[in-house]
């Protein structure tokens, strides 16, 4: 076998013993070095990653396998690793190496999961298109001239590229369903507080959620399982229980809202309506259904996350870690340089867009009315799941676009447009899951499914029902077979 | 929407954040579009509700006052730009 095969498929060949956790570990490694051109991490980890499948693979024939022992995997550089550094794709992070593990490190690791690298992103996860990052662009293994997506587009684009059978990613407005729909791969944001952000590098606290990534929704809740959990380390953290995997998922409402359905083009209507034909085949029930604030939405979160993110990032200050200007005038200096020459362009964006909100005179009229706009989408969601167990609509409004095409004209709210499907879900804190449904010319199509707060079992299984009629997530781009 | 012309260099220092000069023009051209994004927000009618700072409506929890984390100051010290004898060091700001 090679690192092509899924999670689910590369533990159970550890399991039989039918390859060794250094021999898949090995595989990951060549695969990773000979796709350096996707430029999908920002850091290898041979080394450590070879030593920990030696150590791996004696556990197993010691005890049998157990949880994700000697299984690679590869996390966004926004989760903090113990002694291997963590940039967030920021010159101000460039040389940050943290003492501790992020919980969802420390839970994967303690599963037995074998960390081979840190994948790049869009700088402070602020992007969607994986342009933004201090390291240059991923690029799309489906076309290496379009964007993977952003901001988990190192995560989705080595998924798809089958460098890695799994991976995490983080998602604030869409940051892991926009790129897993770009690179026609599976990936899972979860109710906010069901994985906890404690060592998940701050970008918008009420928003932000750890998540994983991998080529099916079967590994995507096998990784959930080992990524959960209520932590006292994070006060926002939900003490929810286990996600439960129930043996036999009844006939659901299907919720197609219509807002999101308006403005879509063929190439991607085209799919989706072909999946609503398949959930119908499964026996679910397709109703249309309305969210009338949808259009405040991108909006709304602009303004909620520039906020939030303007106070997180008011930390970097040039003393206590990352980057520090040269020779400062004074402290004043100090700071104003070390930020300045940190921070790339759309992060100061961000900043200042923030700080223009939550100033004095605009507070009420923009931060105090994106919250309350943000309670009156969140009641819409609410409302619909009185009539349908499950909403779907599409991930993103097209396929992936060409590198440049979002970023490289002079309105950069052309980005921003691109999160109308994903952030209502971030804003309302709801579990969101993106899987492949089509292609439009070559390039992979996403379908994305809500459900209610912690309903993540009932996403994922019908995602898995899904997979098992229809064969789009097994497809892989010709680029990677030759890998 | 434009913003004031001042704003930017408002902005700028309340963020401790500097840019060139022509980088400043294309900032504010920039903050116009998002302003003018995000002002499409304010024809909502949101007489009576409540803002939403938890998607969850989540209350902070309080923990026991107890000390539960341990921090090694050397080993914290080793990502600081510039430290000695355990102390940060910052350009001089009291004579």
């Amino acid at each position: 076998m090679t690192t092509l095969g899924t999670l689910t498929e590369t533990r159970d060949a550890l399991a039989a013993k039918a390859v060794s956790s250094v021999e898949v570990v090995g595989d990951c490694m060549k695969r990773i070095d000979a796709a350096r051109h996707l430029n999908a991490f920002v850091t290898v980890c041979e080394q450590e990653a070879l030593a920990s499948a030696a150590r791996a693979d004696g556990a197993i024939a010691r005890d049998g396998m157990r949880g994700l022992l000697g299984v690679p995997i590869a996390h966004k550089d926004i989760f903090c690793t113990d002694g291997v550094r963590t940039t967030c794709a920021s010159r101000m992070l460039e040389n940050f190496v943290s003492p501790y593990d992020a919980t969802v490190v420390a839970r994967l690791r303690a599963a037995g999961a074998v960390m081979v690298g840190k994948t790049n992103m869009d700088e402070f996860a602020m992007g969607s298109t994986n342009e933004t990052s201090h390291f240059g662009p991923v690029a799309n293994p489906w076309d290496v001239g379009r964007v993977p997506g952003g901001s988990s587009g190192g995560s989705a684009a080595a998924l798809a590229a089958g460098l890695v059978p799994a991976a995490t990613g983080t998602d604030t407005g869409g940051s892991i369903r926009q790129p897993a729909a770009f690179c026609g791969i599976s990936g899972l944001k979860p109710t906010y507080g069901r994985v906890s952000r404690f060592g998940m590098v701050a970008f918008a606290s009420s928003l932000d959620q750890g998540g994983p990534m991998a080529r099916t929704a079967a590994d995507l809740r096998l990784l959930l399982q080992h990524m959960e959990g209520h932590d006292p380390r994070d006060s926002t953290s939900a003490d929810a229980g286990p996600t439960p995997h129930a043996p036999q998922q009844p006939a659901l409402n299907v919720g197609i809202p219509r807002e999101y359905w308006a403005d879509l083009g063929d190439d991607v209507a085209g799919p989706l309506e072909e999946a609503v034909v398949s959930l119908r085949r499964l026996g679910h029930r397709c109703h249309d259904v309305s969210l009338p604030h949808t259009a405040f939405a991108v909006p709304v979160y602009y303004v909620v996350a520039s906020a939030e993110a303007s106070t997180n990032l008011s930390r970097y200050d040039g003393v206590r870690y990352g980057h520090r200007a040269a020779e400062p005038a004074d402290l004043d200096d100090l700071y104003r340089r070390s930020r300045s020459e940190g921070f790339g362009v759309e992060v100061k964006r961000r900043i200042l867009t923030g700080t223009y909100t939550l100033s004095v005179g605009y507070y009420d009229a923009y931060y105090g009315q994106a919250q309350r706009v943000r309670r009156l989408i969140r009641q819409d969601f609410l409302d619909a799941f009185g009539q349908v167990d499950v909403l779907l609509t599409p991930a993103t409004p097209t396929p992936a676009p060409a590198l440049g095409a979002l970023t490289g004209g002079a309105d950069p709210t052309v980005m921003y447009k691109q999160d109308v499907y994903t952030v209502p879900a971030s804003l309302a804190g709801l579990p969101a899951l993106s899987i492949p449904c089509g292609f439009a010319d070559g390039l992979p199509v996403g379908l994305q499914l809500i459900g209610p707060y912690f309903a993540e079992d009932r996403l994922l299984a019908l995602g898995e029902a899904y997979q098992r009629e229809t064969d789009w997530h097994l497809r892989t781009p010709t680029a990677a077979e030759a890998l | 929407m434009a913003l004031p012309g001042n704003v930017v260099e408002k902005l700028l220092r309340l963020s401790a954040l500097s840019l060139e000069p022509h980088e400043r023009s294309l900032l504010k051209g920039d903050l116009d579009k998002i302003v003018g994004l995000i002002d499409a927000m304010q024809s909502v009618d949101t007489h009576g509700v409540l803002p939403l700072a938890h998607p969850l409506d989540g209350t902070q929890p309080l923990r026991t006052d107890a000390v539960t984390e341990s921090v090694d100051r050397d080993r914290l010290q080793r990502n600081a730009p510039l430290a000695r004898d355990g102390l940060y060091l910052v350009p001089r700001v009291v004579e």
